[in-house]
């Protein structure tokens, strides 16, 4: 056990590398010079020079990517070139914010999959089944951004109920948890839980309906255990791959957020990487992109290492 | 490659009622896309100050009309055209990539195999929606970079089909009997291990389209892909979303029809997905 525990985590060190390799190297798709933003087009050679001195920029590239990635395993992510401001700081700040949307969201839809899915599998092609399935298809189809816009005509607009954009009464978001503050996140947050809970779903139906024709759960029946029993045998069965594919949602939901910020206005990470984009911001686009990566890779791991605790199996196959 | 094995698998398609119902109304829009010149009723590009955000059913504009008072109806029309572009050429191009690179891969294993899949895993390592933001972002806004951001996010997930199926064929007694009566290798691959392994690559490509379609069309939201004043259904749904306070519902019009086409895409998928398995 504790061999492939340590396995996992050794693994995950490479992959954590290429990703700040990778990371690294997309400035370097982008078109003309990183300098673009804050230089004028018709500086004068030596202002150039000075400049590209001063952000490391004169160095050959993999001396370039040591020195970025020494820095940058110290926290330091350098100063975003549009603000001047520390990289850290902001992408620190706006994380908070986009977790706090990533989970409420992945919890809702977890949740809502998890009784969508066992009803689905339990009473396997009846009305209800055939509901969590239409809603499933739905979840995954639906582009969510759009579904964002219909939920603020529906909710903010034609029913003046909730707030349309801003993550907070003070605009400042983090995470004050209060009904003034949890107003604002309700609709984004409902937005992005339809893609877990269609996935979810899905997932959940499938292992259940599945689970449910081993032989296993015809012995515990003919033991004479009531529905209810072996409902909690086959939960137990299942929950470990639900952990897994909820897990990963949490980060693919912070990931993809930049589309429901950009329709809530929410002041996260979405929001910090479309400044970077359009103001051609790299050290801010790279730090951004860096974090969210690390945090995924993170949470893949703890995904691996949490499995075979609950599913000792695991281990052995 | 056996054409009886594909006839079998259209002919299990063709009995499905739901995937033809998709495909009828992919067909349906693939034809308006292509016909949109014809039966446009106006010019998607010219536009009217005088009569901006139009409602459903206004004369002249049945489905009204934009910020820009250009009419609505011929711009879907015309934003078919790009927005299944957008769906289909990404998955096509990582079809294509990755089933070459996941075949390679499979077939000579080793550390060659061990290169390829180590690195595509740091690609993994990011999830898609960032992946597509992130390669679109830094390569800058238009068409063809969306494009090849899509298929950057895609090869990676081909390949780890492909390469798995063909790890799996690569040892059957057959292809081993071929190797044997002195087969090269790119005639075993083209011969004996193509035709088994170019049906699963094909269902989780089919998988792909609606996910390329909402990325895609998401990419232009964010004004990252198609530029304006080009009619796209993502870049629409941008530019019209200063107007969900006056004219909600045409503001929610191409966001409808993204929905639609990935649901179609979807069934159609799902629907060849359960075909091919009725055949293995």
């Amino acid at each position: 056990m504790l061999f492939f525990l340590l396995k996992r985590v050794v693994y995950a060190v490479p992959i954590a590398l290429g990703v700040t390799l990778l990371t690294f190297l997309l400035v370097y798709l982008a078109p003309g010079d990183a300098l673009n933003a804050i230089a004028p087009a018709d500086a004068p050679a030596e202002v150039i020079a000075a400049l590209k001195h001063t952000y490391g920029l004169d160095r050959p590239l993999p001396v370039q990517y040591g020195l970025w990635l020494a820095r940058a395993m110290h926290g330091d992510l350098g100063n975003s070139i549009a603000s001047g401001r520390a990289v850290r700081a902001e992408v620190l700040a706006a994380v908070g914010n986009t977790l706090k949307l990533a989970l409420l969201a992945a919890g809702a839809g977890v949740l809502g999959g998890c009784l969508l899915g066992a009803v689905a599998g339990l009473r396997s092609g009846s009305a209800l089944d055939r509901l969590a399935t239409l809603l499933s298809l739905v979840g995954v189809s639906i582009p969510h951004y759009w579904l964002g816009m219909v939920l603020t005509i529906v909710f903010s607009i034609a029913l003046p109920w909730l707030p349309a954009f801003g993550a907070g009464p003070d605009s400042a978001g983090g995470w004050v948890l209060d009904a003034a503050h949890l107003r604002y996140a309700l609709l984004p947050a409902a937005t992005m839980a339809v893609i877990p809970m269609g996935i979810v779903t899905r997932t959940v139906r499938a292992l259940v309906s599945d689970t449910l024709g081993r032989e296993f759960v015809l012995a515990l029946r003919a033991r004479g255990l009531g529905e209810f029993a072996v409902f909690c045998h086959v939960a137990r069965n299942v929950a470990p791959t639900v952990l897994a594919v909820g897990g990963l949602q949490v980060g693919y939901l912070m990931g993809g957020s930049i589309l429901v910020e950009t329709v809530f206005a929410w002041p996260g990470t979405g929001f910090l990487l479309n400044t970077a984009i359009f103001q051609r911001d790299m050290p801010l686009l790279q730090g951004t992109i860096l974090v969210l990566c690390l945090f995924f890779v993170a949470l893949n791991l703890l995904v691996d290492l949490l499995q075979p605790l609950l599913d000792p199996r695991m281990v052995r196959r | 490659m056996n054409s009886s094995y594909w006839n079998k698998v259209a002919q299990a398609l063709r009995r499905d009622p739901v995937a033809m119902a998709a495909a009828a109304l992919l067909a349906l829009l693939l034809l308006a896309a292509w016909a949109a010149p014809w039966i446009a009723p106006a010019d998607p590009y010219h536009g009217s100050m005088l009569h901006r955000l139009q409602p459903l059913g206004a004369t002249g504009h049945w489905l009204g009309t934009d910020e820009l008072g250009r009419d609505m109806l011929s711009r879907l029309l015309y934003g078919a055209r790009l927005s299944l572009l957008i769906g289909v050429v990404p998955v096509a191009a990582a079809f294509v990539l990755g089933t070459v690179i996941g075949l390679f891969a499979g077939y000579v294993g080793g550390a060659a195999n061990t290169l390829i899949m180590r690195t595509l895993d740091v690609f993994y390592a990011f999830p898609s929606v960032l992946l597509a933001v992130a390669i679109a972002g830094a390569l800058g806004p238009g068409l063809s970079n969306s494009l090849l951001a899509l298929t950057l996010v895609f090869v990676p997930q081909v390949v780890r089909v492909a390469e798995s199926v063909t790890t799996q064929v690569r040892n059957l007694d057959y292809v081993e009997a071929a190797r044997m009566s002195g087969a090269g290798s790119l005639r075993i691959l083209r011969e004996q291990i193509l035709g088994n392994v170019l049906g699963p690559i094909f269902v989780y490509a089919t998988g792909l389209l609606s996910v390329s379609m909402i990325l895609g069309s998401g990419l232009s939201f964010l004004g990252l892909g198609v530029k304006p004043p080009e009619p796209e259904w993502g870049l629409m749904l941008n530019t019209l979303r200063s107007a969900i306070y006056l004219n909600p519902w045409i503001a929610a019009l191409p966001g409808a029809m993204i929905f639609f086409t990935s649901i179609a895409f979807n069934l159609l998928a799902d629907g060849v997905r359960s075909a091919l398995e009725l055949r293995a």
